[in-house]
């Protein structure tokens, strides 16, 4: 017997492919609307068993990977991982990258005129425990130009990486910081339909903050759930 | 006058963001961006096979900063071992050399590495997970070393033809594109469920070929004449 729950489609929240504010979409997004094809066993398992194996273990704390302490704001950032049920997706991997408080990566490519932080790399990977809750320690990232126009800045975000249960639930995203007015202006951020948008912005969080020590920042992630009605994939041609 | 008697756990007024009840739902996708290649691909993600470093580009930040687990390949997968690799292109016709490509598939006699694969009569290869990560190389060129996947099944009594899911993501691409590879010698091409989907013109786009050398060879074109077919799933 072959029983497949197939995951949600996605939800209102969801960007288009094609945002002609955000340039790199223009070439780039498919002209043919995407084929709608049934859920099989391939979209349904994925490597949520294995990402250890693949991976590796856990990083953190991405303030604590070089001989000193990199410069900028301490955060704390946690949260749950959810179904839309809003069920814990235990277990998961969340990969976590991010510029350093001046708003640059150390990536070759990232060449503005902002100083690297020997200190800083900004990669980190947490999973999650048995409730779904993921914490990690960082550095606020800053912001950044990045030419899709003139005088273009990207909000403050920590770009964030999960696998979920199944090929189907696998997501990329960004996590936006509250008050930030460059959000507004954004056109990543902006091909996200309001309100759907500020699921994007993570809160402050008096309770998270370590005393004396870091901020902290509350962010769930919610990936699509399995659909409430189960159909059995299994028929004989004599029932 | 009056004093607040709780001022180290005042927090500031809930506002409409990532914790409001009433916007709860799916978190939206966002780019990947151009500077994701010290945060995602490790040092042989795009082999499932042995402990090459395929898959990461450690020439795109300096080797201090290269914090990712390298392969951890446990042994030898059984089954025939091939190369997959192809060209991502953009509408121009341009090769994409900051895009990600993710496989998943199966082992060599069709069964899942997941446990929400429940079939017991196919054994799990403990060498093989049957996920994979690679960044495009600065010519737009994805390549993967991996085993040649069995049949799963598909909805109803069918049976799917070997095929690895995949999924590209990139700068410009607010979400992930899914599609799959299929080969161009595999059995039950013509009667896969999802392959008989997709119009009979396009689906050459969805089909490596194999090279002279034995590379399986699938271009991913994301727009434009020839241009793949991704899934909404
Ligand atoms: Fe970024």
């Amino acid at each position: 017997m072959n029983l497949i729950l197939p995951y949600s489609r996605e939800d209102a929240g969801s960007p288009p492919s094609l945002a002609p504010d955000y340039r790199s979409t223009v070439l780039r997004s498919p002209r043919q609307p995407a084929l709608i094809v049934p859920q099989t066993l391939t979209e349904t398992t994925g490597p949520s068993d294995t990402w250890q194996r693949l991976m590796g273990a856990a990083m953190a704390d991405l303030t604590a990977q070089h001989k000193a302490e990199p410069q900028g704001q301490r955060i704390v950032v946690t949260g749950r991982v959810l179904d839309e049920q809003g069920r814990p997706v235990p277990n998961t991997v969340v990969e976590i990258w991010q510029a350093n408080a001046a708003g640059r990566y150390i990536h070759a490519k990232d060449d503005w005129p902002a100083p690297l932080d020997p200190n800083f790399t900004g990669a980190g990977r947490v999973f999650t425990d048995e409730e779904g809750r993921y914490r990690y320690v960082t550095i606020r990232p800053g912001a950044y130009p990045w030419g899709n126009h003139k005088n273009a800045w990207r909000p403050a975000h920590i770009h964030l990486s999960l696998l979920g249960p199944a090929f189907a639930t696998r997501l990329i995203t960004q996590m936006y910081f509250p008050d930030d007015p460059l959000i507004e202006i954004d056109p990543i951020a902006n091909a996200v339909p309001m309100p759907y948008r500020q699921r994007m912005v993570a809160r402050f969080d008096i309770g998270t903050t370590v005393p004396n020590w870091a901020l902290g920042y509350n962010f769930d992630i919610v990936l699509r759930g399995r659909d409430q009605t189960p159909f059995e994939d299994d028929h004989d041609d004599d029932h | 006058m009056t004093t607040t008697t709780d001022l180290e756990t005042r927090n500031p007024a809930p506002r409409q963001d990532n914790r409001d009840p009433a916007l709860f739902g799916q978190t939206p996708s966002q780019t990947v961006g151009p500077y994701f290649h010290y945060g995602l691909p490790w040092k042989g993600g795009a082999d499932l096979v042995g402990r090459s470093e395929m898959g990461a580009r450690p020439d795109l930040m300096p080797p201090e900063h290269y914090l990712l687990g390298a392969s951890n390949q446990s042994g030898t997968p059984q089954g025939e071992v091939i190369f997959v690799a192809g060209c991502v292109y953009d509408g121009n016709g341009a090769p994409i050399p900051d895009a990600m490509i993710e496989i998943w598939q199966a082992n060599a006699a069709g069964r899942y590495a997941s446990a929400d694969d429940g079939r017991d009569d196919v054994a799990i290869d403990p060498h093989f997970t049957g996920f994979g990560r690679a960044s495009t190389d600065a010519d737009g060129v994805y390549r993967f070393r991996t085993i040649r996947p069995g049949r799963v099944p598909g909805p109803g009594n069918t049976l799917q033809a070997p095929h690895l899911a995949v999924s590209v993501f990139g700068r410009g691409l607010l979400k992930r594109l899914p599609t799959r590879l299929y080969f161009a010698d595999g059995e039950g091409n013509e009667t896969d469920p999802i392959l008989n989907l997709v119009p009979p013109e396009r689906r050459d786009t969805l089909i490596a070929q194999r090279k002279p050398d034995g590379t399986w060879w699938l271009d991913i074109v994301l727009q434009g004449e020839n241009e793949t077919v991704f899934f909404d799933l």
